[in-house]
C-alpha cells in the first residue's frame, strides 16, 4: 500500500489483533484500507446490552495526517442498525468533531475512535435523530470529512 | 487620492447602532437608522458596534474571545475618541471628517485606498514589529498574537496587561518561544505517534508544547495544512488537542521554500479577510487590496463603489460589479428573483394562469376548460378562473362569469399578473441595458477597426481618434448604470421623489441613446462628428452623475421607501 498509511495502518492492526477494550471487537480488515469494526454500549438503556452495531474505517493514503472516514453501517445479516443519538444521522454519518480537519490530530488511531464514538454513545441521555435529519440523508451527497456541521456540541 | 485626516469615533453613530435592532428586521433598522441620523455623516467608520457578521463570529466565538473583539478592525481608531493624535501617523487613513466628505464628494462617492501585496505586507509587518516592541516578543509570536486578536492592536494590549499568561495559552502560545528557539533534533528513544518510526538517528521536532514528532510526519501534517486546506494563521500542533500554533520560524525550519512561500500567501490573505476594512479585488488575477470604511450595516444607505488600481470598479459592499444606485441587498434580491424568473417570466405571462387556490402555476395543454391544480387538486375554469363544482355540467359552455368565486379568482389572478408586469416591465428595460452594451461594445471594435483604417487614409493621429474610445466607455458606464436603475426602481414604492428620479432616469436614456446612436453613422463621417460625440459623451456623464448623486443622496437620508420586505 503507497502512502504513509502502510506503515502505520500495520502496526495498529498488529496492535488491535491482540488486545481490545471492551466491547470493542475487530471484524475485518482484509482490505488494509478498509476495516470494520463492532461496538456495543455499556450501561445505556437507550442501546440493548446485546446490541452490536458495526463502524466502517475508511483510510486514505494520507492516513493519519488526514482523519479516517467512519460511519456506522446499516446490515440486515448480522442484524446491524443505526445507534439512535442525537449526532448520529439515519445513514450512519457521525458528527464528531474529533472525525473533521479541525478536530483530528495524527496521533489519534482505529482504537482511540472506537473508544470516543462508544463513550460518545454511553453517555448520550437523548433516544433522538440530530435535527433536520430526514432533510439531511435525502439531500446530502458529500463524503462525511467534507461535510461543514452546524455544531459539534461535546456535552451531548 | 490627498492623504486624509483620521476621523473621530462618532458618538451618533455607535448610540444609533447599539440601539438597532437585530439584522434581520432590516426595514425597520433601515427606518430607525435614519431617523436618529444627524444630516451630515458620509460614512460610519470606527465604531464598536457588535456587528453579527457569521464568520466572524464563528471563528471568534471558537477563540473565546467574545463579539467585542472580533469586530472594530480598524487601523487603530477604535477607542481614539478624544485622542486623535494618538492615531495620526498610523500609515492608513483611509477616514475624512465627515465635513471634509460633504465638501469634496459627490453623494455616490466613498472614500477608498488601493494597497498593493507589498503594502499589505508591510502594513503587517509594520504592526507585528510595533507591537512586539510594546510586549517584548518575539516577531514571530507577536504574529501569532495580532493573528489571534484579528488584528486588533489596542484590545491585544489590554489583554496582555491584563493577563499575559491566558493570553499566550489562548493564542496557542504557551510561553517561552523566545528561550527556546524551534531545532530539529535527534532524541534517543523517541518513536513517532504518527508514523510509529524509531531509531537512533530518527530527526524530530516539537514545540515548547513538547509532542515530538518525526521531521518527516511534521512536513507531510504542515503539508496538508496549507495546501489542502488552505490554513495558514492558525494550524495547531499535531498533538491531541494540542492549541499550540505553529509560528513562522517553525515552519521555516521544517518545509521546503515552495510551501513557505503559499504560507505567507495564505497568511497575507487571512489578514485582509480578517478586517472589514480590507477586500481583495474581485476581477481575475488581480492581486490588489482595497481598504474601504463602510460597515455592513451601512449598506442600505451607501453603495460603496471602489475602483482598484486594475480598472476595475466594483462594490466594495457585496464585491460584485459596480452597481450603483441599487443597494447591496436589492441586488442580491434583483439577481436572485432574475435568475429564477428570467427565462420563464415571459412565457408564463402568455400561456398559464395561477391556480385560485395554492397558487401555484397552472399550463393550459389542451382546449379543455375544467382544470385540475395538480398540486392542490382543485378544480377549476379556466376561462372564469371559477370553481368547477359551480358549472355543473356546461363545462363546454363557461357561462358563469358572474359567479363570485369566479369573481374573486379573477380579481387575485389580475393582482397577480399585474405584478408580473410590474417586474417584467423593469427587467425587460434592465436586460435591454445589459443587452445594448454588449451591442455597444461590439459595434465599437468595429468602428475602432475602422478608424485604424481611416487614421492612415484620413492622417488624423492616434491621440486625435481616443474619443472614440472614450465614448464607448462612457457609453457602458452609464448602461450599467441605468441598468441597475431599473432594479432599483424595481423596488422602489412610489413617493414625492419617485418622479424626480424617474425623470433623471429618463434623461440619461435620452443621452445615452443619442450617444449610442453616434457609433451606428458611417465611419467616414465619424471624425467629422468629433466635437459633437465629445459633446455628448460629456452630457452623458453628466446625466449620470445626476442620477447617481440624487439616488445617493435620497438613500443616505432615507427619502426612498424601498420594498425591501417583498418577496423575492
Ligand atoms: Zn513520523
Ligand atoms: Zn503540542
Ligand atoms: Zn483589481
Ligand atoms: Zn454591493
Ligand atoms: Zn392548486
Ligand atoms: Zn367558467
Amino acid at each position: 500500500m503507497a502512502g504513509m498509511s502502510g506503515k502505520r495502518l500495520q502496526k495498529e492492526l498488529a496492535k488491535i489483533q491482540g488486545i481490545l477494550p471492551p466491547g470493542i471487537s475487530l471484524v475485518s480488515a482484509d482490505d488494509l484500507r478498509e476495516w470494520q469494526m463492532d461496538l456495543t454500549v455499556p450501561d445505556n438503556s437507550i442501546y440493548p446490552p446485546d446490541e452490536k452495531y458495526r463502524l466502517r474505517f475508511h483510510f486514505s493514503t494520507n492516513y493519519p495526517i488526514e482523519a479516517p472516514e467512519v460511519v456506522f453501517m446499516l446490515l440486515s445479516n448480522p442484524e446491524r442498525k443505526i445507534p439512535l443519538h442525537p449526532h448520529i444521522y439515519s445513514n450512519g454519518i457521525i458528527c464528531l468533531d474529533l472525525l473533521d480537519k479541525q478536530g483530528w490530530s495524527p496521533v489519534h488511531n482505529v482504537e482511540s475512535v472506537c473508544i470516543s464514538i462508544q463513550s460518545m454513545l454511553a453517555s448520550n441521555t437523548k433516544a433522538e435523530r440530530p435535527p433536520g435529519d430526514a432533510e439531511f440523508v435525502r439531500s446530502n451527497r458529500s463524503r462525511p470529512r467534507d461535510i461543514n456541521f452546524l455544531y459539534h456540541d461535546p456535552t451531548v | 487620492m490627498p492623504p486624509t485626516r483620521k476621523r473621530k469615533l462618532d458618538q451618533t453613530a455607535s448610540t444609533i447602532h447599539a440601539t438597532s435592532p437585530p439584522k434581520r428586521h432590516q426595514a425597520e433598522e433601515f427606518k430607525e437608522v435614519e431617523a436618529a441620523l444627524p444630516a451630515t455623516p458620509q460614512t460610519l467608520t470606527s465604531d464598536k458596534g457588535m456587528d453579527s457578521d457569521d464568520d466572524f463570529n464563528s471563528v471568534a466565538s471558537s477563540m473565546d474571545l467574545g463579539e467585542e473583539m472580533s469586530s472594530s478592525v480598524d487601523f487603530g481608531a477604535g477607542d481614539s475618541d478624544g485622542d486623535v493624535e494618538e492615531y495620526e501617523d498610523d500609515n492608513t487613513g483611509f477616514e475624512a471628517t465627515a465635513k471634509d466628505l460633504a465638501n469634496k464628494r459627490k453623494a455616490f462617492e466613498t472614500d477608498f485606498k488601493v494597497y498593493s501585496p507589498q503594502d499589505i505586507q508591510n502594513q503587517q509587518d509594520g504592526q507585528v514589529a510595533e507591537v512586539a516592541n510594546l510586549l517584548e516578543q518575539p516577531p514571530e509570536a507577536t504574529a501569532i498574537l495580532l493573528r489571534y486578536g484579528r488584528w486588533n492592536k489596542e484590545r491585544l494590549i489590554e489583554q496582555y496587561m491584563d493577563n499575559q499568561e491566558e493570553l499566550l495559552e489562548k493564542a496557542g502560545l504557551g510561553q517561552d518561544i523566545r528561550r527556546n528557539p524551534p531545532r530539529i533534533e535527534t532524541v534517543i528513544g523517541f518513536a513517532c505517534d504518527i508514523c510509529c518510526e524509531d531509531g537512533q538517528d530518527l530527526e524530530s521536532f516539537a514545540m515548547t508544547c513538547g509532542h515530538r514528532f518525526c521531521t518527516d510526519c511534521y512536513r507531510q501534517y504542515l503539508t496538508q495544512k496549507i495546501k489542502d486546506e488552505g490554513e495558514a494563521a492558525r494550524i495547531k500542533c499535531p498533538g491531541d488537542r494540542c492549541n499550540k500554533v505553529i509560528d513562522a520560524k517553525s515552519l521555516d525550519l521544517l518545509v521546503p521554500s515552495d510551501l513557505t512561500d503559499r504560507y505567507h500567501v495564505l497568511l497575507m490573505r487571512t489578514y485582509v479577510d480578517d478586517r472589514e476594512s480590507l477586500k481583495w479585488c474581485p476581477a481575475p488575477n488581480c492581486v490588489y487590496a482595497v481598504e474601504c470604511g463602510v460597515k455592513k450595516r451601512d449598506l442600505l444607505k451607501v453603495v460603496p463603489t471602489v475602483h482598484c488600481e486594475c480598472k476595475h470598479a466594483f462594490c466594495f459592499g457585496c464585491t460584485l460589479a459596480d452597481h450603483q444606485p441599487c443597494p447591496c441587498a436589492l441586488v442580491k434580491k434583483w439577481l436572485k428573483k432574475c435568475a429564477d424568473d428570467s427565462e420563464t417570466a415571459n412565457w408564463i405571462s402568455a400561456n398559464t394562469k395561477e391556480c385560485p387556490k395554492c397558487h401555484s402555476t397552472i399550463e393550459k395543454n389542451g382546449g379543455c376548460n375544467h382544470m385540475t391544480c395538480r398540486k392542490c387538486k382543485n378544480e377549476f375554469c379556466w376561462m372564469c378562473m371559477g370553481l368547477w363544482s359551480e358549472h355543473g355540467t356546461s363545462w363546454y359552455n363557461c357561462s358563469r362569469f358572474e359567479e363570485k368565486s369566479g369573481h374573486d379568482a379573477r380579481d387575485a389572478q389580475a393582482k397577480s399578473r399585474q405584478s408580473l408586469e410590474r417586474y417584467l416591465h423593469y427587467y425587460n428595460r434592465y436586460a435591454n441595458h445589459e443587452q445594448s452594451a454588449k451591442l455597444d461594445k461590439d459595434i465599437f471594435h468595429k468602428t475602432e477597426k475602422k478608424m485604424t483604417l481611416l487614421q492612415s487614409t484620413s492622417g488624423m493621429s492616434w491621440i486625435e481618434v481616443q474619443f472614440l474610445e472614450g465614448a464607448s466607455q462612457a457609453l457602458q458606464q452609464c448602461r450599467e448604470t441605468l441598468k441597475w436603475t431599473y432594479a432599483f426602481a424595481y423596488y422602489l414604492a412610489r413617493n414625492n421623489q419617485t418622479e424626480i428620479f424617474e425623470d433623471n432616469q429618463r434623461d440619461l436614456e435620452m443621452a445615452v441613446e443619442n450617444l449610442s446612436e453616434m457609433f451606428e453613422k458611417p465611419t467616414d463621417q465619424l471624425a467629422g462628428l468629433k466635437v459633437e460625440m465629445l459633446d455628448k459623451t460629456a452630457y452623458c456623464q453628466k446625466r449620470k452623475v445626476v442620477v447617481l448623486d440624487d439616488t445617493a443622496r435620497k438613500l443616505k437620508e432615507g427619502e426612498w421607501d424601498l420594498l425591501l420586505l417583498t418577496p423575492c
